[in-house]
């Protein structure tokens, strides 16, 4: 084999490790190193410290240990069958490249991921060796996410855990008929029991002993998981639904939506297409509705015939041109449920808009010093000194809101 | 007139002081010039003494707005604060107006310096100088902030690069920490800085994380605008990445899918071997159990919960399904139903690890509602489905009575779920011929709002209990 250099290592190693789309390095634990015994800090919300073109940013060194891997997952680039170059960092090599781009504040962190080689319990054995090198040896008080081997040693995953802020497993696909199809190695049950297990011991982590003594907290910024958009036939309600189960049965922190994008060397079993970077979006803009605006699924899915999402215009516009009848609303009356459900309205703006008509009335110009994006909102409100009339009813609604039409570009 | 002159370093304790000192005097905000250290003094002004006139106190809100708005750059930002400030005073409602005019303009300039703030954390980039005389690594940067975020950001750096020295140089303020001591110094010029080995493999990394086939650049340019480019070493890369970036996806997308390489089938051949934890039980029913498909339920549960217990128990004690910590943990009777029914148990002598323990269903099934799985009762097709499981359960244990907890567990059993509340407390015969004694579901129990209700529900389960117990004896 090759002997590849450092800078050689590196290339093949981020090169194979982006299509996961995680980078977040908020909501762990508060800590520093004022004491000047140790390197970093972690301040709660996450810092990007750069980005690439693609608009992505980067917060961690997003690295795979090896691309070496004996699975044969048809999505991804270090499949068995797949003539990618290989490489593998050693232990030391991934704790050097770690601390000395902290130190040059390039990064909040690693994210470290791997192809499997020998067995699973081998690979995260190495997985949790780099973690505990930093955090011991080099006391390292910066952000970790290790992305865990499924079939791994529940005692792997407890010691993960301690030394990490955040745990990943990748649910790879929105169904299970679909990971079966497309990730032969892969069992979804396996996957589930994982994910089971790390909210378990987090969930144990929390708890106080009689003496009031807390535990050492368990994976503190919880656990993450990815779904690749696109690759299979699964509809928009599929994945939503996929990911409501995920967030209620394992109390994920994120799931993540990754476009399936070409690959170097990709397999037959996959179409080459552009990636649908719309569709990926608009199922953000609906996770986040159903996780902090109150939505329910089946109100979000149910606007289209076909379960998916309406990819010209945003899920909560798409559901308020359906429900017309229950706008507009008027901002200095109505519930905060309601005020949520305007399009335009964030949370932060209905925060402002409920903290604000405590003492008077709110007139159009105030919601814009608010932050409101009028743009959207003024069809669907009513306020002082302002009223859509018959805006809401006028035919041609849909036709404001959407792009103008564009030049199809080939691939 | 009076004049305030506010110093570039320590600017926020400076213009606090003085606006106490103004505002306790009663001095209107037209009565100030206020300078920063960029103005020279005004002649025609004179520096008075200033009665204080008692206390004066603001929202603590206000405070921290302050501390923040003073290293906004615009020339205006103390006037504005201290304008705020006065009508404050008689009305600490305007705090949370968030329509007033100089409240959001106040809160945008706010936000402006926050932003410039969080930039400054992010693009700051060191590059290691040398090694101090004292051993500790050196390390400088140069930087050109919008707003006079140096010192506000400072301890941010403090916070996460003690063990080595370090400086951020910029044209107005520069911050230097050495031997765990931070100070600050007036502006520099643009340093030359010694190659550092670090920055090609971090210009080799930002090359490499780039997917080319989703180019997105203005979502980059939204967050990383162009004027920190300059003192961002990787930045010089982008155009090339840039321009490159259609031909490689042309490239992917054109390239014939390529024949595996040899050595696969020898890798793959390692597959085998692995033996995983969680790969489940190995006799052959509780196996066959978990890996059931017969409905839908093993699509959105996390596993199936098999029975457990000796297999010589006398008494089988089935339940509905398993709940939700059921399902995390893959034992039945793990969750709150469970502990009310050892508690019970407990009283009446029965010792549930002496029984063997199962559900009628094996899945979990329920609705997701936001972060929260709500239990859902199966329907009479998921029953049956499950039955054959149950059935096996029974045969391999073949126990003298079997304890039917709730309408799910005897319409398994019996046929029919129906009346409960009217059959509890009788023993029935189940299809195979077993006598089956029929009770709630102590989920039921935990369900009863009603303290009354509740005491007497607690006391039939307890009387259905002992009935199993004397029963059995």
């Amino acid at each position: 084999m090759v002997k590849h250099t450092l800078d050689q290592k590196l290339a093949i190693l981020s090169d194979a490790a982006k299509y996961d789309a995680s980078c977040a390095s908020s909501g762990s634990t508060r800590r520093h190193s004022r004491d000047g015994k140790g390197l970093g800090s972690n301040e709660g919300s996450g810092i990007c410290h750069a980005y690439t073109p693609d608009g992505r940013c980067i917060s961690l060194l997003k690295i795979l240990m090896t691309n070496f891997c004996i699975y044969d997952c048809s999505y991804c680039i270090n499949r068995v069958s797949s003539n990618v170059a290989r490489a593998r960092f050693t232990v030391e090599e991934v704790v050097r490249l770690t601390v000395e781009f902290y130190r040059r504040n390039y990064i909040e962190g690693l994210f470290l991921s791997s192809g499997v080689i020998r067995s699973p319990d081998a690979t995260m054995s190495d997985m949790v060796q780099i973690a505990r090198k930093l955090r011991h040896d080099e006391n390292f008080r910066g952000y970790i996410h290790l992305k865990t081997i499924p079939d791994a040693a529940p005692e792997l995953i407890a010691e993960a855990g301690l030394l990490a802020d955040r745990l990943s497993i990748n649910v790879e696909l929105p169904t299970d008929a679909a990971v079966q199809q497309y990730a032969p190695e892969k069992k979804p049950e396996q996957i589930r029991k994982a994910m089971a297990d790390v909210r378990l011991r987090k969930d144990a982590g929390r708890d106080k002993s009689f003496s009031g003594k807390r535990p050492p907290r368990f994976a503190p910024a919880g656990q993450s998981t990815q779904m690749i958009i696109g690759a299979d036939g699964s509809n928009d309600a599929t994945v939503l639904g996929q990911s409501t189960r995920l967030y209620s049965s394992y109390k994920l922190k994120r799931v993540y939506y990754s476009a399936f994008s070409p690959i170097p060397d990709s397999s037959s079993k996959l179409p080459l297409i552009r990636p649908p970077l719309q569709r990926e979006h608009r199922l953000y803009q609906a996770d986040w509705l159903l996780r902090f605006y109150d939505f329910q699924l089946d109100e979000i899915t149910s606007v289209t015939q076909d379960g998916n999402l309406d990819l010209e215009i945003d899920p909560k516009l798409a559901w308020a041109l359906v429900h017309r009848e229950m706008f507009p609303l008027d901002v200095n009356r109505a519930s905060r449920e309601m005020l949520l459900r305007v399009p335009g309205f964030g949370v932060k703006t209905v925060n402002r808009i409920l903290a604000t008509r405590r003492y008077r009335t709110l007139r159009y110009e105030d919601l814009l010093r608010i932050g409101a994006s009028m743009k959207k909102a003024r069809v669907f409100i009513t306020a002082g000194g302002w009223s859509p009339r018959g805006l809401i009813d006028s035919a041609d609604l849909r036709a404001r809101f959407t792009p103008p039409p564009e030049q199809l570009v080939l691939l | 007139m009076h004049h305030a002159n506010i110093p570039s370093i320590g600017a926020a304790s400076a213009w606090r002081k003085d606006a106490r000192r103004f505002l306790s005097a009663g001095v209107p905000p037209d009565q100030i010039l206020w300078g920063d250290y960029a103005s020279s003094p005004d002649l025609f002004t004179t520096q008075t003494k200033l009665a204080p006139r008692g206390q004066v106190s603001v929202p603590q809100s206000f405070v921290t707005l302050a501390q923040t708005v003073v290293w906004h750059s615009d020339p205006e930002r103390f006037a504005r604060l201290y304008a705020f400030l006065w009508r404050l005073k008689d009305d600490p409602h305007l705090m949370s107006d968030r329509g007033d005019t100089d409240l959001s303009r106040l809160r945008q300039m706010e936000r402006n310096v926050r932003r410039c703030q969080h930039k400054m954390k992010a693009f700051v980039r060191f590059r290691e100088i040398g090694t101090s005389h004292t051993g500790r690594r050196s390390f400088a940067a140069w930087f050109e902030p919008t707003h006079n975020t140096v010192e506000p950001t400072a301890d941010f750096f403090v916070r996460r690069f003690s063990d080595m020295d370090w400086r951020i140089l910029t044209p107005d303020v520069s911050a230097i920490f050495e031997n765990g001591t931070l100070s600050f110094q007036e502006g520099h010029l643009k340093p030359d800085l010694p190659e550092d080995a670090g920055e090609q493999l971090w210009i080799t990394y930002f090359r490499n994380i780039f997917n080319p086939a989703r180019l997105k650049v203005k979502a980059m340019q939204s967050e990383m605008p162009k004027k920190y480019w300059e003192n961002m070493p990787e930045a010089a890369a982008i155009p090339d990445m840039i321009a490159g970036a259609p031909a490689r996806a042309r490239s992917m997308a054109e390239a014939a899918p390529t024949l595996p390489p040899a050595r696969m089938s020898q890798v793959q051949a390692q597959l085998s071997n692995c033996n995983s934890a969680w790969d489940g039980p190995r006799e052959a029913l509780p196996a066959a159990i978990s890996a059931c498909t017969r409905c839908p339920l093993h699509r959105t549960a996390t596993q199936a919960v098999a029975g457990e217990g000796p297999s010589n128990a006398a008494l089988m004690i089935v339940g509905e399904q398993p709940g939700d910590d059921e399902d995390l943990c893959g034992h039945p009777f793990v969750g709150p139903a469970g502990k009310v029914f050892d508690a019970i148990a407990s009283e009446v002598g029965l010792n549930r690890s002496d029984a063997y323990v199962t559900n009628a269903v094996k899945h979990f099934k329920f609705t997701a509602r936001g972060r929260r799985r709500i239990h859902q009762r199966p329907v009479s097709s998921e029953i049956d489905h499950c039955r054959g499981w149950l059935d096996a359960e029974i045969d391999q244990i073949n126990p003298k009575l079997i304890l039917a907890m709730g309408a799910s567990a005897t319409e398994s059993l019996t046929g029919s779920g129906k009346d409960i509340l009217s059959r509890r407390g009788g023993v029935e015969t189940s299809r195979s011929g077993l006598p089956v004694l029929i009770t709630l579901h102590p989920s039921y129990l935990l369900r009863v709002s009603d303290p009354k209700a509740r005491l007497r529900s607690h006391a039939l389960f307890r009387e259905d209990l002992s009935k199993a117990v004397g029963f059995l004896t």
